[in-house]
């Protein structure tokens, strides 16, 4: 069975939590929190006052730029205020703030649940369309999905990968989705084929899914030129490039984007928001997530409205468990622990998982005994323990060198460690710095220029 | 015998050749070097902690050397001892600048600023504050792991094990800034030690709005300018909610402290505080509002020297003061 070359780790998947659990609605929230960030990219402007009316899928912010998305009221009701509020992690962000009256949309969106497989659209209105609804890659890098469908000059796409890995554990949230809104998902990937002008698409779904496999295997039987391919359990297979060497055996050279190689890679999440948008002119404002945990009383997958507080998906999912140590936002290899419970949902969050309080404890670090299973574990080929020890010694320019920025912040460094060495913390603040320190060369030679 | 007397006889030879050698490419590739280098490094303390600015003692050495003047040149940790040293050296005037100190400006201790969550991960500061806001609400203040412990070469900075935050020992202090660098919240910051190391200092750089600020701690800055109106030597700024004091305008009269309503500003190494705890208009109203009254509110620079050479400036600081606007 396909699986990625270089490296990966086997955690226990912990699905079973959530698995099959149907996708329940969360009530509308009194008062919607809307960040201005919820992409990778500029943020967006918003374009409503204090005090004004909006309705169901309005624009609240167009785009900052190219590499940006726009952002559409989740809710009907009035704008009381433009401010900060905390994000998970108690650090300020912009957001508008709407109170909620009623549920009224937008005449133009199609609410109706009929499946609409035509498009009589062309390729440039299919990726306007996109464009205009702020979609974004909702397997949680928030990346703007038009930008990868207006490949540059000189580079043309082949195939499109479609994730349907799921490779986090005790996420089910595509899992779930693909079960029950497969046939909107096959014609978002008719539309996204049509938009490249490809007639290839593989969908990558791991085998612990087998159910999944199957569903979609039969739909694709009725799409031309899509097809499915089982994919042997390993992290992190949901990566943009460890997918794209699982489905289709090309590896995308360092710093480049997948458009190299001829790929491009979508979320099924993306793929459904991508039929809705165009299809039935609804805009991203709600996604779904996975609210679970050992102890959590109805862990589920739960679709909201952007902007409601985590606190009422909490609610929902029977209330915080007694022996909670940690909140996790997204899955627990990639994720990270929230502060602030209050913060409201928004494109980024793929999950909440809570971890007891035994499960969260981090184990005391010891020393390196250079056994190197870090490199092995790699699946970006670097040197984890090197990046490191570089990282702590301030060494950025050797960090560099050794390709630090290359790094997918997977934590399979970290995962398999004997040591329980903290490498992966070290490393991504060596990326920071780096980073940091990339950029500002770029613009120093910008401005000669 | 014979092998023994033509084996040291080949390597003597080869000695020889090579000694002839290697003097030879010494002389060819000689760097010529002004020995003054070498003098001037002697004098240095040697700790190469960069707070000069140069990449270490023979970088400065270098440097002075070079330098037409020594304006703009100071090893903090040697301060003017050795900055005569090198003057006399290099027969140029020392130019001698005040001692300076590194300043912590957060005073969020346990009491004030209480803990909202846990941090299990690694334990720096640098690393932390990518991650997120730290173990309190504070957003900005001190995150307590000690990266300026780890940064001074100096043994003159240590967490206390109280307050949580960093404690700065004055004598071992030689401002080279490291801890200053290595804070990644910009909390520490190299200020002049002021006469006998009274300097008045705004513990606290959060910029929230007063209230959001006040909430996170009890202590912190709320950005009410109460300071600045009570402020007779125009020393005060009130920047992004923070009140930021300029050590070269301040002439210590301590009246910022007693205005405080968070108690935000210290005197430091004052005998006594002057802030009471409470809320301090009506403290403030009395004992500041007089030189905005009275006077032009002027401030004299020939005034300002006079108090800065006095030994306790404190109290008899603001009655030159005053009596130098009643004239």
């Amino acid at each position: 069975m396909n699986t990625f070359k270089i490296g990966g780790v086997h955690p226990h998947d912990n699905k079973e939590y959530s698995a099959h659990k149907q996708i329940t609605a969360v009530p509308l929230p009194k008062q919607a929190i809307i960040p201005l960030v919820q992409h990778i990219g500029a943020p967006a402007k918003p374009v409503v006052e204090k005090g004004q009316k909006v309705l169901v899928g309005q624009v609240l912010a167009e785009a900052g730029g190219f590499v940006s998305a726009p952002i559409h009221s989740p809710v009907s009701g009035t704008v009381t205020k433009i401010d900060t509020a905390l994000d998970a992690q108690g650090m300020k962000m912009q957001c508008i703030f709407i109170d909620v009256e009623g549920d009224e949309w937008l005449p133009e969106i199609d609410r109706t649940d009929t499946l609409n497989a035509v498009c009589k659209l062309e390729p440039k209105e299919i990726i306007a369309k996109i464009q205009a609804a702020g979609i974004v890659g909702l397997g949680g890098a928030c990346f703007p999905t038009h930008v990868k469908l207006m490949p540059p000059p000189g580079k043309t796409a082949e195939v499109l990968v479609v994730n349907g890995v799921e490779c986090e554990p005790y996420l089910t949230c595509d899992h779930q989705l693909m079960l029950e809104r497969g046939e909107q998902i096959m014609v978002g990937i008719d539309l996204v084929m049509k938009a490249l002008g490809i007639q290839k698409a593989i969908i990558g779904i791991e085998k612990n899914k087998p159910d999944a496999i199957q569903h979609m295997t039969e739909l694709a039987n009725k799409h031309l030129g899509v097809s499915v391919k089982p994919l042997a359990l390993k992290y992190p297979q949901g990566g943009e490039k460890q997918l794209i060497d699982a489905c289709i055996g090309r590896q995308v050279p360092s710093g480049a984007l997948p458009i190299e190689v001829g790929a491009v890679v979508d979320n099924v999440a993306t793929l459904y928001a991508i039929y809705e948008a165009v299809q039935k002119n609804k805009p991203l404002i709600s996604r779904v997530m996975t609210l679970t945990g050992k102890s959590v009383k109805k862990p589920g997958n739960y679709e909201v409205r952007f902007g409601t507080p985590l606190t009422d998906v909490i609610e929902l999912a029977g209330g915080v468990p007694e022996d909670t140590g940690k909140v996790i936002g997204g899955g627990p290899m990639m994720g990270r622990a929230m502060q602030n419970l209050d913060m409201p949902c928004n494109k980024r969050m793929s999950g909440a998982l809570f971890m007891t309080k035994a499960d969260s404890v981090r184990v005391e670090p010891e020393n390196c005994i250079r056994c190197a299973k870090c490199v092995s574990a790699c699946p970006m080929g670097l040197e984890p323990y090197m990046l490191a020890k570089l990282s702590a010694a301030q060494n950025w320019e050797k960090m560099e060198k050794l390709n630090v920025m290359d790094c997918i912040d997977c934590g399979c460094c970290l995962f398999t460690c004997p040591s329980h060495r903290p490498l992966l913390d070290y490393i991504r603040l060596g990326k920071g710095k780096v980073g940091g320190i990339i950029r500002a060369r770029q613009m120093a030679a910008q401005a000669k220029k | 015998m014979n092998i023994i007397l033509v084996s040291l006889l080949v390597l003597g030879v080869i000695g020889i050749l090579a000694a002839v050698l290697l003097y030879a490419v010494a002389q060819w590739f000689k760097v010529e070097e002004d020995p003054r280098i070498d003098e001037v490094q002697e004098v240095l303390p040697g700790a190469n902690c960069g707070g000069c600015g140069s990449a270490g003692c023979r970088a400065f050495a270098e440097n002075c050397v070079k330098a037409s003047s020594l304006d703009g040149l100071l090893c903090p940790v040697g301060g003017a001892p050795t900055m005569a040293k090198v003057g006399e050296i290099l027969g140029m005037a020392a130019v001698a600048g005040d001692p300076k100190v590194a300043v912590v400006r957060c005073n969020g201790n346990c009491e004030a600023r209480p803990k909202t969550s846990e941090y299990n991960g690694t334990r720096t500061c640098a690393i932390m504050s990518t991650l997120y806001v730290g173990e309190t609400n504070c957003g900005f203040g001190c995150l307590g792991c000690g990266d300026c412990v780890a940064a001074c070469q100096f043994d003159a900075i240590h967490m206390d094990p109280k307050t949580g935050l960093p404690v700065v020992d004055e004598e071992k202090c030689t401002s080279c800034g490291a801890c200053a660098k290595a804070c990644p919240r910009n909390i520490i910051e190299i200020r002049k030690k002021g006469p006998d190391g009274l300097r008045m200092v705004v513990e606290c750089v959060n910029k929230d709005k007063g209230a959001a600020a006040k909430k996170a701690c009890a202590n912190a800055c709320i950005g009410c300018a109460k300071c600045k109106t009570v402020c007779g030597a125009d020393a005060i700024t009130v920047e992004a909610n923070v009140a930021y004091i300029d050590a070269e305008k301040c002439i210590l009269c301590r009246d910022c402290e007693a205005a405080c309503p968070t108690g935000a500003i210290w005197a430091q190494n004052a005998p006594d505080r002057k802030f009471s705890g409470k809320p301090a208009a009506a403290a403030a109203k009395t004992a500041a509002a007089a030189p905005a009254e009275e006077g032009d509110g002027k401030f004299d620079p020939a005034v300002a020297a006079q108090i800065a050479a006095l030994p306790t400036p404190q109290a008899a600081g603001m009655n030159l003061l005053k009596r130098a606007q009643a004239k």
